[in-house]
């Protein structure tokens, strides 16, 4: 009986003639040719204009120079650390840990945009805030915020595209205005952005900054309702202006400024959770929400501590905006996980490169306290 | 005498074609998500659970394999072959043990959540460790385009049995069980 078993599997055939070996050979190359093809379809490499995260990557090193050890982008920073108190007002929108009524520890860096890690401060320079929230029951919570209330391109595309745009012209050292002006042409909602963000006043440091989370998540509660949700950090140092030729005494104004702060007391910001309501668009940073929409104070972020780059946790962490608590969960806004995917290649690059001192070392946070 | 099985047993073609599902899958998810920016996230959200589980499953195949060797090679298998079957197998069961392996251990090395679902997440397996992190992860590529190519031999030589030599030997793992009425050769 298991005789006809073995028939079954182990007979050789009557050899094929030429012509039937030669298709059947064809078959097979034409199968495995779809399979390695499909893959590297998937991969990326048949579609060489598509924006992937490597080559948006590489577009921040075009522009800036490769600078090892350092962001792609908010190459300029210092680690600041403190904790979280929250109030226990975000359950009513959300279940995650980090709304219950208690103090959580959390890890930040303040940074400024671009690629160059040894630029000089600039008042205008957009100014970057990464937070991490270390939850009692292992979870973390990173977001990275800046203090634009809207972003100037809706989509990861536009992003790439006007980063292109401002490269340096090798003739001039100045990025071609033909080709940013192109650009604006193209992407009216940057204009647009742009224009809004002219009107904003730009506060005198890091200090009293606002910090916006820019991109809307989706808020879960305890019952499993979902509430779309903004947020930022409203600082409690009073507004001040930037002032006029801070820029010229000091090429580190900013961090210095942040650190002499912070020896005289910690800095505090107030969570603030901005409600949205049906048919407030998710997925379009460039446009904010009615200004009548709820906001929610959700706790206070006290910052206490500051080192530099050599020495600070915050260093070797990527502020993945998508390293979110269960009770937050990402919106449809394509922003999000582009930043997640190119937040991650830039930091797998650093992470493997010989670190080099910051522009703000510790000998600079010690002079400053 | 008996004579020896020609099938391997239910339970591992059952896994080997589960798994099968589940590392082509996790091939295709991992080449794709890291060319992708929209769908980057849904697709390393899938590709941390199914990394596990398929670490959790290769166990068990490991286990069921010492518990139900397979059926002997075909009668007209020459040694050298044979052996190059055998290792092939071995390399694979060792890609699909070590490849989640890695995954976890470089996020472990660079302290990012490994996080299964909702707020279930691992446990780190290594201390935080910057440089660690970037040697592993590029491990963990060089692994899974290796093992791509061993799967590409693995199917090469099935379709080359299967549609050349026609030596049935594609029925020790089909996932019903081989009839002999059913073959046209018996008897």
């Amino acid at each position: 009986m298991s005789m006809h078993l073995e028939a079954s599997a182990g007979t050789r055939r009557r050899p094929l003639g030429i012509a039937s070996t030669l298709v059947r050979l064809a078959v097979i190359g034409g199968v495995l040719l779809v399979v390695a093809g499909g893959f590297a379809y998937l991969g990326g490499w048949l579609t060489p204009r598509n924006v992937t995260p490597g080559r948006f990557t590489d577009a921040f090193q075009q522009v800036n120079g490769v600078h090892p050890g350092f962001r792609r982008n908010h190459a300029k920073g210092i680690g600041v650390s403190g904790f979280f108190e929250s109030n226990g007002n975000g359950l009513r929108v959300s279940k995650a840990v980090v709304f219950q009524p208690r103090r959580v520890p959390v890890l930040g860096r303040f940074s400024l945009s671009g690629g160059q890690p040894y630029a000089a401060d600039v008042a205008s320079d957009v100014r970057g805030l990464g937070l991490q929230f270390s939850l009692p029951d292992g979870e973390l919570w990173r977001t990275a915020m800046i203090n634009l209330p809207v972003f100037p391109f809706r989509t990861p595309e536009a992003f790439y595209e006007q980063l292109l745009a401002s490269k340096p012209d090798p003739a001039t050292g100045k990025p071609d205005p033909a080709v940013l002006k192109a650009f604006i042409d193209r992407h009216p909602e940057t204009a647009q952005v742009l224009s809004f963000l002219k009107t904003q006043p730009i506060s005198s440091g890091f200090d009293n900054t606002t910090f916006h989370g820019l991109n809307a998540f989706w808020f879960v509660d305890a019952s499993g309702r979902a509430t779309p949700v903004r947020w930022m950090l409203t600082p409690l140092q009073p507004f001040a202006p930037a002032q006029e030729g801070a820029e010229a005494q000091d090429k580190n104004y900013l961090f210095d400024g942040l650190i002499a702060q912070m020896r005289r007391q910690p800095l505090r910001w107030r969570l603030v959770l901005i409600l949205g309501r049906p048919g407030d668009s998710t997925r379009d940073a460039t446009v904010a929400w009615p200004a009548d929409r709820e906001q929610l104070d959700a706790g206070t972020v006290t910052l206490d501590g500051v080192a530099a780059e050599d020495v600070s946790p915050a260093t070797d962490i990527n502020f993945d905006p998508l390293v979110l608590p269960a009770g937050i969960t990402p919106s449809d806004d394509p922003l999000l996980s582009a930043r997640s995917a190119v937040y991650s290649r830039s930091f797998t690059r650093r992470e493997g490169e010989t670190k080099q001192p910051s522009a703000l070392t510790s000998a600079d946070v010690r002079k400053g306290q | 005498m008996a004579t020896p099985r020609a099938q391997f047993v239910f339970f591992s073609r059952l896994l080997h074609w589960v798994m099968a599902a589940m590392v082509l899958t996790m091939l295709g998810i991992g080449v794709t998500m890291v060319a992708s920016l929209a769908d980057y996230h849904r697709l390393v959200s899938i590709h941390r659970p199914l990394g596990i589980a398929i670490l959790i499953l290769v166990v068990v195949r490991f286990i069921n394999r010492q518990l139900n060797p397979p059926p002997p090679f075909l009668d007209m298998m020459p040694p050298l072959e044979r052996r190059i079957a055998s290792r092939s197998e071995l390399a694979m069961y060792g890609l699909m043990f070590v490849l989640p392996l890695v995954g976890w251990g470089m996020l472990s090395a660079a302290h990012y959540p490994i996080v299964l679902y909702g707020s279930l997440h691992l446990p780190f397996i290594l201390p935080h460790s910057p440089m660690l992190y970037a040697v592993l992860r590029r491990t963990h590529t060089v692994l899974a385009y290796l093992f791509f190519f061993t799967f590409l031999a693995h199917f090469s030589a099935i379709l080359f049995h299967t549609l050349i030599l026609r030596d049935g030997i594609l029925l020790r793992m089909v996932p019903w069980s081989v009839r002999r009425s059913s073959d046209p050769t018996a008897g």
